[in-house]
């Protein structure tokens, strides 16, 4: 007796858990699932977030007799190093042909006006020696990016020259950038607001006045206008070139660089740690707040995030009363029977259909149909400059929420069926009519259901690239589609997307090599946002979760 | 105006508490009344009279049609798709399914309590005045009224008048049930069907509810499924007894629980089966 029990005892502590092995390939299911994320994430976060630490400037000297890959340096190079990497090369030789592990290095050498590419590799076997040179500057420039330069001396504009070793030349280089940055603001707010304004006014007069000779006065008048603010940016741009910035590239090349040109200067290999932390968040600050420069390879992507971000909420803003009103139908009004079944797998077929359909749908249906038609019956007079009949956001948020409406009718159904069917006969027996019992009874207790159907569309309309191409995403739109200019929203406006961004940084971008840092910093922005969307959506859900509590046992 | 259609909302409540005149013998008259789910008939020719500002208990095993018939009276197995009646039911003088009358006005007259309790997930005082919001009616003075005469009516006033905005839901089970009656005496129907409202109580619970079966008679017409049958006893002027979508035995409840005329009536309340 005693010996059975004992023996029970320990084939229940058995690892194996008698009975029960699929504990184990279920774990296992669920741990793969998790290295998968978390891989995934890891891989993004290490790759994307070092590009915004400030890294050292080296001194590479080579081995004598190794051909430095740029002109005239002689035997140095000065850069940061980016990657080392492993590579194999076939060593073919009398003895017998044979495999070589060499170790690469990658280094980011700048100066692409000088140099004319930004990046070299060098074998590790070719490097005598690596230094950091301690007074070289990391300047960002307008144009051709990044320069790696000895500053020799700053033109001022009053004609006289402050040398580098002075003790107020770094002083008066800050002093001048924040004068240059403010300057530009002003021709931006200018060229782009003011004039921008002037122009739209001077369009829309063109079109529509008709060459009425008030119209034409008033065109005369805003053409006054501009000529004075054209001369104004003018004025300041000439400013932005007067004071200029003399130093010379590692390699010995003198140039001449107007304050204006000049984004921002650092002094790499001096920093101490807590000011590399300042500097990291700095550029995290600008890379989200700033527009994209040099083909989208420098600069921020503020433009991208806005247009995802907006182009999701009227996505968001469409599918929701779509897809509801729909299952409301399917649901609590329509005979369930062999019709309104092929309508439901129908639907749910319909969620399986590609994007790039979808794209081509929108492409046919919203943008050369709906928006020709509403361009030909509102706005004739800017024809053939099409208003609406070419992509826009208006499009491509109704083109994701038809592709995502399958997934709110199934999530809302879902929601409308799990309300009891006692809270339905209590409002009925008080007398509500369907309608009534549906808005304040049905409605209220399935919203954090519906809402779940909200969170998994917006998952997948966010993170969508093909089918937006075809209507309406662009690679660097001139204005963010809601702005200060009447009437604030512009949904037919052509816009940014950190999706088709990373497409464009990654496959189309002139420099991939400098672009690739920027496409894991914009796909972690881009899951940061749809996590931050979702995560929006499930506190609402939680707290009409708390409200509409259904235990009632 | 038919009877049935008019609404007592406008008038005053004495004209309803009036305890001392004999109701109608026929308030309610069902005439041969059969019910079929699909092909399957669940009642069969049931004729029976239930009369004015009385409980009558419906009892009978599971299965044996006295639900049905219970949510026939408000029409809400009109909600389940393949049903069929022939047969008529007469509230006051008018049949509830004349084609001229809406089905809400009629659930508007006949209000109902369920076997589970349901507030919806709202204020208990949103949950009592459901019925006059959906009516139309949001004036505040009489919304506050009506919540102060429904929870006192349904002896819940007391311990909750603190706590109005309070969700529904959070209330004991007991009360929970007892809110469901609040809410359908809110609107001053005519009469209150209960279909089992005391299963799922605990004893004190169903004391009070009880209790307040016996004082809510004075004002509603009442009908009650129950399975208990010293509920029947205790709380019921008359008694029918179902067996197998048939009505074997319609009587006053001292004599159906003390002398049955049926042999089956006599099976089933002495517990030989059922």
């Amino acid at each position: 007796m005693r010996d059975t029990d004992t023996k029970d005892l320990e084939l229940t502590r058995t690892l194996a858990a008698p009975g029960e092995p699929f504990v184990w390939l279920t774990a296992m299911g669920l741990a793969l699932g998790l290295i998968m994320v978390v891989g995934l994430l890891g891989v993004i976060v290490a790759n994307g977030l070092p590009v915004f630490w400030p890294s050292k400037i080296v001194e590479v000297h080579l081995k004598p007799g190794v051909k430095n890959p740029l002109p005239n340096s002689g035997g140095t190079l000065t850069g940061e190093i980016v990657q080392t990497r492993e590579k194999r090369i076939p060593v073919l030789s009398a003895t017998g042909d044979k495999i070589e592990d060499q170790t690469e290095v990658q280094i980011f050498v700048g100066n692409k006006d000088v140099n004319g590419s930004g990046f070299v590799f060098l074998n590790n076997s070719d490097i005598a020696s690596i230094s950091e040179p301690r007074g070289i500057y990391r300047l960002e420039r307008m144009e051709y990016g990044i320069a790696f330069a000895y500053p020799k001396s700053l033109q001022l504009a009053d004609g006289t020259s402050l040398p580098a070793d002075s003790p107020a030349f770094t002083q008066t280089l800050t002093r001048l950038d924040a004068e240059s940055a403010a300057r530009r603001r002003e021709i931006e707010k200018i060229e782009k607001h003011d004039i921008g304004a002037i122009n739209s006014r001077i369009t829309q007069l063109r079109a529509k006045g008709k060459g009425s000779p008030e119209s034409l006065k008033e065109i005369a008048a805003l053409d006054a206008d501009y000529q004075l603010l054209a001369a104004k940016a003018r004025e300041l741009r000439a400013i932005q070139s007067a004071a200029a910035l003399i130093y010379t590239t590692p390699n010995g090349i003198e140039r001449r660089l107007p304050v204006g040109e000049l984004v921002a200067f650092t002094l790499p290999n001096t920093l101490v740690f807590n000011q590399k932390l300042g500097l990291f968040f700095h550029n995290i600050w600008n890379f989200l707040t700033l527009d994209p420069r040099e083909a989208n390879t420098e600069g921020g992507i503020f433009p991208a995030i806005f247009g995802t971000f907006v182009m999701t909420l009227l996505m968001s803003l469409a599918v929701v009363p779509f897809g509801v009103v729909a299952a409301i139908y399917l649901r609590e009004y329509a005979k369930q029977g062999l019709a309104v079944r092929a309508v439901r797998i129908a639907v749910n077929n319909l969620a399986g259909v590609p994007s790039i359909v979808f794209g081509v749908f929108g492409l046919g249906f919203f943008v050369y149909f709906v928006g020709a038609s509403i361009d030909s019956t509102f706005f004739g007079e800017y024809l053939p400059t099409p208003t609406f009949g070419t992509g826009g956001i208006l499009w491509a948020a109704a083109t994701l929420a038809l592709m995502t409406v399958p997934v709110v009718i199934v999530a809302t159904e879902e929601a409308l069926a799990a309300v009891p069917r006692g809270m339905r006969e209590g409002s009925l027996s008080c007398g509500a009519s369907k309608w009534q019992t549906i808005q304040r009874i049905i409605l209220p207790a399935s919203l954090p259901g519906i809402l779940t159907g909200l969170i998994l569309a917006m998952a997948r309309g966010a993170g969508e690239v093909a089918p937006l191409m075809l209507v309406g995403v662009v690679k660097l739109a001139p204005s963010l589609p809601i702005d200060g200019a009447f009437p604030f929203v512009h949904l037919e406006r052509k816009f940014m997307h950190l999706g088709f961004h990373i497409y464009d940084l990654g496959f189309q971008s002139p420099d991939s090599e400098a672009a690739k840092p920027m496409v894991f910093a914009t796909t972690l922005l881009l899951i940061l946002l749809v996590v931050v969307l979702n995560l929006a959506a499930i506190l609402i859900r939680e707290k009409l979760r708390k409200r509409y509590a259904t235990g009632a046992f | 105006m038919p009877p049935v259609l008019s609404k007592p909302t406008e008038q005053p409540m004495e004209t309803t508490v009036n305890t001392t005149a004999e109701g109608r013998p026929d308030f309610i008259s069902i005439r041969d009344f059969s019910f079929f789910y699909g092909k399957k008939q669940a009642l069969f020719d049931i004729s029976l009279d239930i009369p004015e500002r009385q409980v009558t208990a419906f009892i009978g095993p599971s299965g044996c049609g006295k639900s049905t018939l219970l949510r026939n009276l408000n029409r809400m197995n009109d909600l389940i798709d393949g049903i069929r009646h022939s047969g008529d039911i007469v509230v006051n003088g008018r049949s509830i399914y004349d084609p001229h009358i809406e089905v809400i006005s009629l659930r508007k007259r006949v209000g109902m309590v369920f076997q589970k309790s349901n507030p919806f997930p709202k204020s208990i005082y949103e949950n009592v005045v459901y019925p006059l919001r959906v009516s139309g009616q949001n004036k505040k003075s009489v919304l506050d009224e009506t919540v102060e005469r429904s929870l006192q009516g349904a002896a819940l006033w007391d311990e909750v008048k603190d706590r109005l905005h309070e969700s529904g839901l959070s209330l004991s089970g007991g009360q929970m049930q007892r809110l469901c009656i609040a809410r359908a005496i809110a609107n001053r129907p005519e009469i209150l069907l209960m279909d089992e409202p005391c299963s799922a109580l605990d004893p004190i619970a169903t004391v009070k509810v009880e209790e307040l079966i016996r004082e809510l008679k004075q004002e509603f017409t009442i009908v009650i499924v129950t399975h208990n049958m010293q509920q029947a006893t205790r709380c019921s002027d008359r008694t029918a007894f179902f067996y197998l979508g048939k009505l074997v035995e319609f009587d006053e409840t001292p004599k159906i629980f003390s002398n049955p005329a049926q042999k089956q009536t006599e099976d089933y309340i002495t517990g030989r089966f059922g």
